[in-house]
């Protein structure tokens, strides 16, 4: 490996490409991450919902981004989206410095095409509760809202985190994607290295290395807060039953 | 509204036909060579046949650590090389790059096929072997006649959302510039600087597609489930198909 | 039972463990052609497992299971080989939802004996005929109530012309009034004489049919007597209190 620690052609180290290539790529999967959250819980606990009119917003929403490429998402919101802006705000994002012009879309179609996934298993997670739990907020005069937040969707993240976790992972494996609209995060660096040393297997192993380490950190804290959440129902339960 | 070249779709209509052609070669060459190899990992991890299921473990982890691209790039790199080695000397092979591409996402899907059809191995009564084996089926006539079978129906539901996933996922043989429909439409689209055009049509067609086979899974998840007399929570959805 | 006759089925200080724990331990017997031995006894005291072990279901930790062709007299001690001459019907029955009823009998004929298909389907209907279940050939076991799929499972194992045949509690997940249409369909195989091993909790079935009832208490045969013997008033204690218990919920 000690082709990291050479020097490249603008004086720097590879290194200091692998790393720049790790920051784009772990600072992309927490932005989309982020959008996927909201969005998830959102549009899946309206896939559930009794107005219709979020209902078929939600289905559509799921359906459009949940069926067409994520590369040719990408190039959607990177080509397409700023066209299609009136003419000031077109080109005021056509005028974005470099890696935020790549930066940008990528986050919006990695966002959305996960919050889309998401919303899936969000809907099949509120949908696997018991109806008991509905009724009881209703009855006990929560709106809508807060059934959904105080009640529905944190028992049913208990049961998602499985599906989650594995959620988490595709994202991971998906922010490659913005590579093809000029992100040089962790896969363009290792395409980049290629290119420069034409040492295929160095490069290559390097960067590889790094998603496996990015993948088992990911699963680890992924562990831990599951761990947490079955804890503290644990824990409730017994209590309960102490005090019976 | 802006302006919207329908004429410059239509004309490139052959174009993007052939794009296409390679998208679906390569999605049904990807899926039954998949299906074919991971029925084969699967049931190779389900016996724990001593070594192989390590290496069959490793590999399938492997494969679903790392991103599609990263495996397209490995797999570009390694194919001609191990092809070029394993080939009789004199005889200079030369290794398209569409070959590769096959070999690749072949082997890509086998490692999530081997996942999918390992559940439904899982999925298959105990008793189903030993009834096979108390018959004095032999073990390879106990899992193709009798296991493997109901195993692949328990998994067609899923199987088709993987079809549909793999669908997508040959668009990004466009990091190997090679031309698939998004490839194609990429392209043109280039060219005649119709970005706009162009990219909506091909998220259109894919719309078109993916949603009706989309259906088609759900349709079968629930004809399962309606077969299937389980007593579970009644779910809170307003309605199943909402 | 002849004591000069050369046993079918043989089981010579068969021993098997489930970790530390033994449920089998040590246990000899020996079946001859034409009998109908019943295996009782409490749960856990290794009756399922013993019959399992005779058709290598279960491996055996020590001793040896031995079966003889009832027509060539060869003896057989591989589990392959074991299983062409031992048909069994299980619990849960397990027959194959895949397949047609007609089919699932055909299967084994075909592809372990290489029977010709015509003469695989001749085979097939004649028994699923005498099990009283030729009209529901064409259709799939779960379309099929318990009873009939338990007559299904016994006409299949039939179909490979086994020498012995072992029921491990056929009758127990089976609803109450399907339980005699099986039974009944074991009295008359017992009646034409095929050997039969069977596990079960009816009683009075085995006092129906069987010459010789074997009971099994922590992995040993305790009892191995006639079937008059063993319901007379003589019997073992341990017999006797088992019985009270099966009995008294009969």
């Amino acid at each position: 490996m000690q082709l990291l620690f050479e020097t490249t052609i603008d004086g720097g180290r590879y290194i200091d490409w692998l790393l720049s290539g790790l920051g784009w790529t772990v600072l992309l999967w927490l932005g989309a991450a982020a959008i996927a959250s909201v969005f998830g819980i959102v549009i899946g606990c309206g896939r559930a919902s009794t107005s219709m009119t979020y209902r078929l917003v939600s289905r559509t929403y799921v359906q459009i981004f949940r069926n067409i490429p994520l590369l040719l998402q990408a190039f959607l919101w990177y080509f397409v989206f700023p066209e299609l802006l009136p003419t000031a705000a077109g080109t005021a994002i056509k005028q974005m410095p470099p890696p935020w012009a790549s930066f940008v879309p990528a986050l919006f179609a990695v966002g959305l095409y996960t919050g889309a996934r998401v919303a899936e298993q969000v809907r099949a997670g509120v949908g696997s509760l018991p109806q008991g739990q509905r009724e009881a907020a209703h009855a006990l005069g929560l709106s809508s809202f807060n059934t959904y937040g105080c009640v529905l969707v944190p028992q049913a993240l208990r049961t998602m985190a499985p599906s989650l976790t594995s959620e988490a992972l595709a994202l991971l494996k998906n922010t490659s994607v913005a590579m093809t609209i000029g992100l040089l995060e962790l896969t363009a660096q290792a395409q980049q290295m290629n290119e420069f040393t034409f040492r295929t297997f160095e490069s290559f192993s390097v960067v590889t290395f790094a998603y496996f380490a990015l993948s088992i950190f990911i699963y680890g804290v992924a562990e831990l807060i599951t761990r947490r959440l079955s804890a503290t129902k644990v824990a409730a339960v017994g209590k309960a039953q102490r005090q019976a | 509204m802006i302006p919207y070249d329908f004429g410059a779709i239509e004309r490139a209509l052959p174009y993007l036909g052939e794009g296409m052609l390679f998208t679906l070669k390569l999605t049904a060459f990807a899926f039954v060579g998949g299906l074919v190899i991971g029925i084969l990992l699967a049931v190779i991890r389900h016996i724990r046949v001593p070594v192989l299921d390590r290496i069959v473990w490793t590999y399938v982890t492997v494969m679903r650590s790392i991103p599609l691209i990263m495996v397209l790039f490995w797999f570009f790199f390694l194919v001609p090389l191990v092809l070029r080695k394993f080939s009789p000397e004199g005889l200079s092979v030369s290794v398209s790059p569409q070959l590769t591409a096959f070999v690749t996402y072949t082997l890509f899907e086998a490692a999530y096929f081997c996942e999918i059809i390992r559940s439904g191995l899982l999925s298959v009564p105990r008793g189903q072997y030993e009834g096979a084996k108390a018959l004095g089926l032999s073990t390879w006539h106990a899992y193709s006649l009798v296991i493997v079978p109901q195993a692949l129906k328990a998994v067609v539901p899923i199987m088709v959302t993987q079809a549909i996933i793999l669908f997508q996922d040959t668009s990004l043989v466009y990091v190997l510039s090679l031309t698939d429909f998004v490839g194609a439409a990429s392209k043109i689209a280039q060219r005649d600087g119709k970005l706009v055009e162009f990219y909506t049509f091909a998220a259109v067609v894919y719309f078109i597609v993916c949603s009706a086979f989309a259906e088609l899974a759900d349709y079968l998840r629930q004809r399962r489930q309606a077969k299937s007399d389980v007593r579970a929570p009644t779910p809170i959805a307003v309605t199943a198909a909402s | 039972m002849n004591p000069n006759e050369t046993p079918v089925v043989e089981l010579v200080s068969l021993t098997k463990r489930f970790g530390p724990h033994t449920v089998l331990n040590g246990v000899d017997l020996k079946i001859y052609a034409g009998q109908k031995v019943v295996i009782c006894g409490p749960s856990g005291s290794g009756k399922s497992t013993l019959i399992r072990c005779i058709n290598g279901l279960e491996d055996i930790d020590g001793g040896e299971v031995v079966v003889r062709d009832k027509h060539t007299g060869v003896r057989y001690t591989k589990p392959t080989d074991i299983r062409r001459q031992v048909g069994m019907v299980f619990q849960s029955f397990n027959l194959f939802p895949h397949y047609t009823v007609l089919k699932n009998c055909m299967l084994a004929p075909l592809k372990v004996n290489g029977a010709d298909r015509e003469e695989a389907r001749a085979t097939a209907m004649k028994l699923l005929t005498k099990v009283r279940v030729d009209n529901q050939a064409d259709k799939y076991p779960p379309q099929l109530s318990g009873g009939q799929q338990q007559r299904v499972a016994i006409a299949r194992a039939l179909c490979m012309n086994p020498t012995v045949m072992l029921f491990d509690e056929p009758t127990s997940a089976l609803d109450p009034e399907m339980v005699k249409e099986v039974l009944d369909t074991m009295v008359a195989l017992a009646t034409e004489g095929m050997t039969m091993l069977c596990v079960t909790h009816e009683m009075s079935f085995a006092r129906r049919v069987a010459d010789r009832i074997v009971f099994i208490d922590g992995g040993r045969i305790l009892v191995d007597a006639s079937s008059d013997e063993f319901f007379s008033e003589a019997a073992h204690p341990r017999v006797r209190e088992f019985l009270g218990q099966v009995l008294a919920h009969a």
